[in-house]
Parts: structure tokens; sequence; C-alpha cells
């Protein structure tokens, strides 16, 4: 919603958003970094925990079990399932791309395959959560050895299951919202407000989720 | 996002903000709900938060004055305390347990729900728009949500005073593992639940004022007022939020663990503990790890609290010295050095969990260098009272208190900040007079102050000055005369938080003071209810104001009509052309932020 705006215009002297933003975005933006700091939180936590412990669970030891595929195939499911929720992001910058000329089929279109790659997202770590369930991991329950061979703790669990349920339950909520908004969409709100503002706040959200899942596959599943 | 549909105005960038009020204007049929409980006016939601807490201070207080009284008396019997109290107080005496509770109690209520959401809820909502020039919040819908979550959390918080097992009694900090293991203590069981929950809903509430600030600080500042012409009220207010969205959610984070390590048999906090002899199986968790996460946020918690009380204090010094304020633009850095250094100091309190010595070494740095913005500040407000015209309002004495408080309370924590020091206090009484004199008397200081300075805008009416004295020196007096004497006994290694003194040889020798204190406390207890009645009998009944700028302050909320209604102004925003600061310039007492700069005007 940028405006062309005369060069030499004084941003910060009042009347006027400094960085030629409505409020919504702004608090959205603050909102984020508010919410990177949770995450910061958990996942420092978890590597507190972890370096301080002797020996950890190797992640290519617990993660290596495909769908119909069977075991041996360390990390392609989780791949998989980063795959999908970056191309989500993809379809969702498509999504804010047709707002931006107004194009309210294409709005729709790109957010439907954004919703579709977030519940398969969900879905894959349903059956991520289930499988290792069936294998006997919960919380203050953890089948796998460490590393080294000797017992683990169940903290490798603990934390899998609280951080990468708080994602999920972050991509949860961004599903419902994309749908609300896809609804709001479809029904022209977007359309008689003249702009498609709200898509791209949605979109920051959808992206920073996208983002956090980036770390935790990094954390959980690579190192 | 649902705010968006009832702000399709703000959507459009760069439109001047004000003109999408005015279509507002034609549908004001309010009623009783409306205005006064679902309320979307920022006013109206400032003083829910300022009722809401002083309903809280007043219960926190009485519960300090209960404590007081098994410190100060622990063998005598108070027969209306087992009315009071039941169980908790059987035969006039009140429990351990209880005692436990009531120290907990008091410090969450006293830190979350008084100096931070009675303290920066208020002001940062009357005063924010007020003083930038905005009809109302970015968005009032989601400022009414705020206050709606402080207020669901206050009943839970509330509600755990009666359940049978009694309130969380593990202290303000609620470390683990007291907290985490319900079989700990009684406090410890369901009371800590729903603690937890009334936090977490407390954070939400938290998160959703401050974004609000943030934004309406950043956006909504009228045409003219650039971010070097704000009063230092709204630079506080901004950093107060921003300080919160930053650190709130690691508690959060914390919390979440917390709840998991209760309910769901995580270790996260816990690792080799024996609960009557019998070994728990949980293993590899650390509870020190609670302590950094709680600290994240309870470090810069103390400037979320001490910052709103500067700004204001800042304003009401220089208004009432009819002088600008000494160093404006140090005053901004100052404030901003504070945030930054707010984040990296948490460690100091946990000098002595083990904390390795080298790593406390930067902690002990980063901590004494919060000293020098801290000098930096009041340095200015002593420069800006030095040679003014000092007008001795009830504002001012509180604000003056606030300087005086924040002096002496600063100072010790010199004291506390170097790690070999604090083996010695850590715990002790010393760090109780410290915090309370530097954190909570001065802020309550600075909302005093705020509440006389700013009750006229309020309420259109005056606070009862002879009783505002009378408040103000009992309670100046009082404070010093309760918590300079804990100094000794905290120099003397008498730890904090125990349930009984005269049972320890060290300790003895401070009966009579411990008496002494709490005499004291229960005065100044008396007289904060005097100040209540003055509150609210002066709502109805106090003088009225007659004119709209009764400080003769160069503020805007002074250019409103004397009872605004909701959107602030009747006709435009004013434009505004100066500094807020401009008194005693060129022969003339005070010029209005609204007039523009003259052609011969002198530069300040």
């Amino acid at each position: 919603m940028a405006q062309t705006v005369a060069a030499n215009t004084k941003w910060w002297s009042g009347g006027k958003s400094p960085f030629n933003v409505e409020y919504g975005k702004l608090m959205m933006w603050y909102f984020l970094m508010s919410d990177a700091f949770t995450f910061g939180a958990f996942l420092i936590a978890y590597g507190t925990v972890r370096v301080s412990s002797p020996s950890w669970p190797d992640p290519n030891f617990v993660f290596q079990s495909f769908p119909f595929l069977g075991s041996g195939l360390p990390l392609v499911f989780v791949s998989l399932m980063t795959f999908i929720l970056i191309v989500s992001s993809v379809t969702m910058v498509l999504a804010v791309h047709e707002g931006h000329h107004g194009n309210k089929k294409g709005v729709i279109k790109w957010m439907l395959w954004t919703i579709i790659g977030g519940l398969a997202f969900l879905g894959c770590q349903a059956w991520e959560w289930t499988h290792l369930h069936h294998e006997g991991a919960w919380w203050g329950h953890n089948p796998f050895p460490n590393a080294d061979g000797t017992v683990a703790s169940t903290n490798f669990s603990n934390f899998f299951f609280t951080i990468t349920g708080f994602h999920g339950f972050h991509v949860f909520s961004g599903v419902v919202i994309n749908i609300i908004i896809t609804i709001m969409t479809w029904r022209g709100v977007f359309e008689r407000r003249g702009h498609y503002l709200m898509i791209e706040k949605v979109g920051l959200y959808w992206h920073f989720v996208d983002l956090v899942w980036v770390f935790v596959f990094l954390f959980f599943y690579l190192v | 996002m649902s705010n968006e549909t009832s702000h399709v105005h703000s959507s459009t960038v760069s439109v001047p903000h004000e003109t999408h009020h005015e279509v507002h204007h034609g549908h004001h049929h309010e009623t009783f709900l409306t205005k006064y409980v679902f309320s979307q006016d920022h006013k109206t939601i400032a003083k829910q938060f300022l009722i809401t807490g002083m309903f809280w201070a007043l219960l926190g207080g009485l519960f300090s004055v209960i404590f007081r009284l098994q410190l100060g008396f622990p063998d005598a019997k108070f027969p209306w305390m087992e009315a009071l109290l039941g169980e908790w107080a059987k035969g006039g005496q009140l429990q351990a347990e209880a005692y436990y509770a009531l120290v907990t109690m008091h410090g969450t209520v006293l830190v979350f729900f008084v100096l931070t959401a009675g303290l920066s809820g208020t002001f940062s909502n009357f005063l924010i728009p007020l003083q930038v020039g905005a009809r109302d919040m970015a968005s009032p819908f989601m400022n009414m949500l705020s206050y709606w979550f402080f207020f669901i959390a206050s009943v839970v918080m509330l509600s755990s005073l009666f359940v049978q097992t009694g309130p969380f009694s593990g202290g303000w900090t609620a470390y683990p593992p007291l907290s985490a293991l319900g079989e700990a203590s009684p406090g410890s069981k369901v009371g800590m639940d729903l603690w937890l929950v009334s936090m977490a809903l407390f954070v939400v509430s938290s998160l959703l004022g401050g974004l609000n600030y943030i934004a309406t600080v950043l956006n909504m500042r009228t045409k003219g007022m650039s971010m070097t012409r704000m009063p230092l009220t709204i630079w506080a207010f901004f950093f107060t939020a921003v300080l919160g969205v930053l650190s709130f959610p690691v508690l959060f984070s914390g919390f979440i663990l917390l709840i998991f390590d209760r309910h769901f048999g995580t270790s996260f906090y816990l690792s080799d503990i024996y609960i009557n002899g019998q070994a728990l199986p949980n293993e590899g968790g650390s509870a020190i790890l609670y302590q950094h996460l709680f600290w994240f946020l309870g470090h810069p918690e103390v400037y979320i609290i001490l910052l709103p009380a500067m700004g204001m204090a800042s304003e009401i010094l220089s208004v009432n010295s009819r002088k600008p304020i000494f160093g404006y633009m140090a005053m901004i850095g100052s404030l901003f050095a504070i945030t930054i250094l707010a984040f990296l100091v948490w460690a100091h309190h946990m000098f002595v969990t083990g904390l390795n010595p080298f790593l406390g070494a930067f902690f002990v740095l980063l901590t004494l260098l919060i000293a020098v913005p801290s000098a930096i500040k009041v340095f200015n407000w002593l420069t800006t009272i030095w040679r003014g015209n000092i007008r001795f309002t009830p504002a001012m004495l509180f604000a003056l208190g606030f300087v005086s408080l924040f002096i002496s309370g600063g100072l010790t924590g010199i004291f506390l900040g170097n790690s070999a020091l604090d083996i010695q206090l850590h715990d002790t009484y010393f760090v109780i007079a410290h915090f309370h004199i530097v954190m909570g008397v001065a802020s309550m200081f600075g909302m005093f102050a705020g509440i006389y300075h700013w009750y006229p805008k309020m309420y259109g009416r005056y606070l009862n000055n002879t009783l505002g004295y009378i408040h103000f020196w009992i309670t100046m007096v009082g404070a010093y005369l309760i918590f300079w004497p804990m100094h000794y006994e905290g120099l003397a290694g008498m730890p904090r938080r125990y349930y009984k003194y005269d049972i320890w040889e060290s300790f003895k020798q401070f009966g009579e003071l411990n008496k002494f204190i709490s005499i004291v406390a229960i005065i100044v207890f008396l007289v904060q209810i005097l100040f209540i009645f003055n509150f609210f009998y002066s709502i109805w009944k106090g003088r009225k104001v007659t004119t709209q700028n009764p400080w003769g302050a160069n503020t805007l909320e002074w250019t409103t009509p004397i009872n605004p209604g909701h959107g602030n102004w009747d006709g435009e925003i004013p434009e505004v052309h100066r500094w807020a600061y401009d008194y005693g310039k060129d022969g003339q007492d005070h010029i209005a932020q609204t007039v523009p700069v003259g052609a011969n005007e002198s530069k300040h």
C-alpha cells in the first residue's frame, strides 16, 4: 500500500506512519519479534539441557521411518515435511502477489494451495508423532538410547514433543487464520476494502512459522 | 485480526489519521455497558486498570500487614485473624504455610498486578493517545481485550486464595522444584496451577497492551509531533512496552515447560529429587534453567515497573519547577541504555547458584553499568528542579519522593551487583530493603505522582490537597522507617522469607526492630486507605476543575476539553510546533506545544 511520496518527506515528524505501514502490520512485526523470543527461549532451553548432558540420542536413528516404506530412511520423511512447508510459503508469496494486483481469483487459488500445504504438514506431523508414540516415546518416556549407547534421560522426548507441538500449534492457528481470510476474500471483503493488506499480514505470520520450522528442523533433526 | 473490520479507516496509509475518526462521531449512542464496562475508550480502560490495580494494591498491602504482624509479634494471638482466615490462623496465630502463601501473593500481586498492570496499564493507556495527539489507541478493541485478559487473570488469581490447599506459597519467583511438584507443599497443588493460569493470561494481556502502545506511539503521532518532541512520559511508556513485548514471552516459555513438569511427567527442571525419602524418577533436568528463563523476564520486569515512574516524574518535576527538563536527549538516551542493559543483567539474581564466576564477572560489569544511565537521570532531575520556581503540589512531592527513593535504593544496588558481596547479602533483608525502596516504593511514588497530577484530566475534579499532603508525608517517612532498618538486619545476615526469627540466636537482637517495622507498616497501610477514600470521594465530591490547563503545562492532554469525550478533541487534532518543555522561556511562563515558533524566539 505504499503510496508515492515526495523524496523529502519527513517520515518521523508525526501525522503519518514513519514506516509507511498501517498499524496492523506494525503490530504483526512486533508480535513476531515477541514470538521469536518465545521460540528462542524454548530452543535455548533445549540447547542448554542437551549440551550439559553427557550424550544425546542420534536423530538419524530416531527419525528413520517413512509411511509404507518402513525404516532405514533417516531424515527422509522430515525432509518431505520441510519441503511441503517451504512450498506453502512460496504459494503464500504468490497469494500476496495476486493481492497486489487486486486479483481476487488468484488470491483464492494460492491461498487454497497454502492451506493445503499447511494441512499436509500437520498431517505429516500427526503421522510422525503417532509413529514415535507407538515406538514408546511421549512426554516423560523416551525409548531411544544415547548416541554412545548409554540410557538417555527422557528430555529428548520432552523437548521434542513440547517444541514441535508448540510449533505445530502455530501452524494450526495459521491454517485456521488462512481459512478465515480465504473465506473473507471469497466473500469480497477485501475487494470492497480496495486492498489485500490482510493477506500480507497473514503472510508475514505464515513465513515466520516457516522460518521457525527451519530452526526446529536444524536443532532437532540435523544437529 | 478481528479488529480489522472495526478499523477499516486506519488501513489506508498516509491519510492523516484524524479524518477517519470523524466518521465515528455520528454514532455515539452509548449504553452503560459500552461506556463503562466494555469500553473501547482508552481513558475508560485506563481507569479500569487503575481501579483494579488499586483493589490489588489494597489486598496485597493487607497481606503484608498480616505477615508483618507475624514477624513483629511472633508470639501474640489475634482472634480477629482467625475470624478472617480460619484454619490459616488457628488460635489467632498465623500458620507457617499461610505465612509463606501471603508472602508469595504479596510479591506476585504487587509486582505484576499493581506495578505492571496498575501502573503502565493505567498511564500508558491514559497518556499515550492524549500526549501524542491521537483520538485513541491504534486498536481500541485489542486495548479492551488487554484489560479483560487482565481482569480474568485477576479473577483466577483471586480464586486461588479460596481453594482448600491455599494459594501458591513458594515465593513470587516460583522456583522449581517447589513450584513443579505438587507433593512439595500444600500451596504447590492446585494453588500453583491457578497461579500459572493467571500469569499466562496476564502475559497475554501485557502483550496485547504492549503492541498497542508501540503501534500508537510510532504510527499515531499528530502532525509535528516528531519523536524528539514527545514528552518523556511517552518515551518511557514506549520503552516499557518494548521491554514487555520482548521479555514476557520468555517467561511464558518457562511457564509452559513448568506446566509440563507438573502434569505431563517431563523433567525439564527436575533431577535427582527425594521427597519423604522416596527418589523421584525425574532425571536430566535443571532447576537453574528455570531461573534463567524467569530472570530473563524478571530483570526487565523491574524496569517495566520503574520506567513509567521515571517518565512521569520527569514530566511532573519539570511542570512544577516551571523549568524545562534538563538534558532531554540525555534522558531519552539513558532510557534507551537502561532498556538495552535490562536484557543483559539477569544472571545477577543467580550469583550464588553456582554460576561460573568468570561469567559472573561480566554480569557484574553490565549490572554496574546501569548506574551510569541511572545517575544521568538523577542528575538531570536534580538540575531540573535546581533554582526552579517550585510548586509543592502533592504530585510534585511524590515526584521528589520518587527521586529520593530512587537514589537511596539505587545505591544499595551497587552493593548487590557485586558477585562477591552478594555471597553475604543474597536472600537477606538487605535485598528486601533494596528492591522495595528502589522498585516497589519508588514506583508507587511515581504512580501516586501520576494520579495526583492527572486526576483533574481523568475526572474533571481535584483530589483533596490536605489529604494528599498527609498521604505523602506519612508514606514518605514511613517508607524509610520500614526499609532503612532492614539494611542492618540484612548486613547481619538475617535471611528473607523465614517464618520466625526469635528462635535464632543470631537474629534475636532484631525482635524489637521487627516490632517497630511492623507498627510503621500498619500505619502506612492505614494512610493508603485514606488515599483510596480521597480518590473515590473526589470522583463525585472533589473540587471541580474550572480551567482547561490547571497546572500550566505544555503537553497536549491539556488542550482537550475538561471532560474529554471518546475521541479526545472536539474539533481537529491540534498540530505540534515545539517540544513539551518550553517553561520560563523569553519571559513567558509556559508555551504550549501547539503554539507555533515565533520569528524572534530564542533557541532552547
